[in-house]
């Protein structure tokens, strides 16, 4: 199950969307979530789906990682897609049973709404799967830049970010060993009733707990010994620059969005 | 030589533990710049404790740390204090800040504020001083537990320290990772002249050091060439510690009434000061 979590990892490649300053994979994700969120009609989902394809292709990702990274997500998806079945009103209505009715309306959004999540999900992991953690980091930062002045600890929050993406798999490998030892201790995690099978955690989370609590303490001595003082008069190895594939990206991202609220205006 | 370490009279306890005897009590040294310092003792006697005083994250109570003559209770030469002494410690993955190798490496010189250039120069010599430059684009948590600590050495050596304290930066690797670890600091004492001052268990890891300290509660209870101080085993049994396995069975022997040596430590002399005895 912990195996499955994908997010953080980062696929090493060569392609267009590798070389991509990391600053404009943010933005050009911002701008298509928001277009995903603009959009009502086949054309403008299907436009989006087409961007999200060629960009996969482009960038050499197999297809089976991105599902990977699906697969954790999809009882969430299962879930919105019968809520919004049974909940949606309008259109003829399909078959009702007891108090549910089912219209062609409520299929169609549940669809969509499955759709959208899906997508969402995919591009952000394009965005992950194409980036080091590292430079996501670093271009969070430097575009939050603005809101140093308003005294919001960017660089904190940066640094956070890419410590935590260095210890997911430091910290899932320790998970999978607790497990095992509880398990060979005759905890059992997999049968049982929910509430049976959530107690059976906490023998789990506690020792994972205490034990990361140790790694952040000898984590904050180490960094402090390695000079760390915080972002003031810090220099980076790998200075981000923008060129020309960089701009390039950013106008089609804006003419995609200009696109997909005019559609959306008119309805289609 | 002058020393580039010294430690007079520290006294010091952990705050909350008031009640507790000092941690340090008394503790004092001096380390010669260049040399392979080995510093011995029983869990607990308070070396880890030491060894963070080297680089001014703990500040003693009573007595001082000067490092290169900086006083480490001087706010201001903290950061000086640090890029002149480095720390590795025991467990690999919690001294690693970055998800790629080199990026890891890189984080001591960007908290230095050096140009772009000059830490990408710095790095790459560092890893190719640790042996680690084909993996600079690794992943450090696929990495076996001796790359790994040889990448926080790596990592480490990027400040150019004049000093590296490490602390039991072996205890969680096998034989094969302790080897590479132990061949790497020997290497860069003797050829790049780092002062090394290595805290460990491994009785066998302190035979080439220049100078060896042994400590035991809170102080230094002995000092010495690893001859000097492997001699006298059972003051060192009795303070809890082994010897180096070539000292324990010449001092087997001896008590058995063969007349041996005491200090033939590596395993030449010793193997050469049995056959004589067996002519
Ligand atoms: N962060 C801390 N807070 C409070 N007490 C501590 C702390 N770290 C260590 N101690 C106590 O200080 C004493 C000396 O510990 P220290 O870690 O320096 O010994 P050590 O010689 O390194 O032992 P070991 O060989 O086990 O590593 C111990 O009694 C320990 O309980
Ligand atoms: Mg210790």
């Amino acid at each position: 199950m912990l195996k499955d979590i994908t997010l953080g990892q980062y696929f090493p490649g060569n392609s267009f969307i590798h070389r991509l300053d990391p600053r404009t994979k943010l933005l050009f994700i911002i701008v298509y979530i928001t277009a995903l969120f603009v959009s009502k009609s086949y054309v403008t989902y299907g436009i989006l789906l087409l961007v999200l394809a060629v960009s996969i292709a482009v960038s050499k990702i197999r297809l089976s990682a991105i599902f990977k990274g699906l697969k954790p997500l999809m009882f969430i998806m299962i879930f919105t897609a019968i809520l919004n079945l049974f909940y949606t009103k309008g259109g003829t209505e399909l078959f009702s049973f007891w108090v549910f009715t089912v219209t062609t309306k409520g299929v169609e959004f549940a669809f969509f709404m499955v759709l959208r999540i899906m997508m969402l999900i995919s591009g952000t992991f394009l965005l992950t799967y194409t980036t080091t953690p590292m430079a996501l980091t670093d271009g969070m930062e430097l575009l939050l830049t603005p809101f140093k002045k308003l005294h919001v600890p960017v660089h904190e929050f940066s640094m956070m970010m890419s410590i935590a993406l260095r210890f997911i798999p430091t910290l899932i490998e320790e998970a999978d060993k607790i497990t095992n030892a509880q398990k060979a201790r005759g905890a059992d995690f997999e049968t049982g009733k929910l509430t049976d099978r959530a107690k059976a955690l906490l023998p789990l989370l506690v020792p994972l707990f205490v034990s990361a609590f140790r790694r952040a303490d000898e984590l904050a001595i180490a960094m402090e010994s390695r000079c760390y003082h915080g972002g003031e008069g810090r220099t980076r190895m790998k200075k981000l620059k923008m060129a020309a594939p960089d701009i390039l990206t950013l106008v089609f991202s804006a003419l995609m969005l200009a696109v997909i609220i005019i559609l959306a205006r008119f309805g289609i | 030589m002058k020393p580039i370490i010294q430690v007079k009279d520290v006294h010091f306890r952990y705050s909350g533990e008031e009640h507790l005897p000092p941690v340090l009590n008394g503790a004092s040294l001096e380390i010669e710049e260049g040399s392979f310092v080995v510093i011995l003792g029983h869990n607990g006697s308070g070396k880890s404790t030491l060894a963070k005083h080297l680089n001014g994250i703990l500040i003693p109570n009573e007595g001082c740390v000067l490092v290169d003559g900086m006083d480490t209770r001087d706010a201001s030469k903290l950061l000086d204090i640090r890029r002149t002494v480095g720390m590795v410690f025991q467990n690999p993955d919690n001294q690693m800040v970055a998800s790629v190798v080199e990026d890891d490496v890189a984080f001591a010189p960007e908290n230095l504020g050096i140009p772009p250039k000059e830490i990408r120069s710095r790095v790459d010599e560092a890893l190719k001083l640790v042996d680690m430059y084909e993996y600079r684009l690794h992943a450090p948590h696929l990495l076996s537990g001796g790359q790994k600590q040889r990448v926080a050495i790596a990592g480490v050596i990027a400040m150019r320290p004049r000093c590296i304290v490490l602390d039991e930066p072996t205890a969680m690797l096998d034989p094969a990772g302790r080897q590479e670890v132990i061949g790497t600091i020997k290497r860069l004492c003797r050829e790049n002249g780092i002062t090394i001052v290595l805290i460990t268990h491994h009785m066998n890891e302190a035979v080439d050091a220049d100078k060896v300290f042994v400590m035991s509660n809170g102080r230094v209870i002995s000092q010495g060439t690893p001859k000097e101080v492997f001699s006298n085993v059972e003051f060192l049994k009795s303070e809890g510690l082994t010897v180096p396995d070539t000292a324990e069975l010449l001092y087997k022997l001896r008590l058995s009434g063969i007349d041996l040596p005491a200090e033939a430590l590596s395993i030449e002399e010793c193997a050469q000061a049995i056959a004589a005895a067996l002519k």
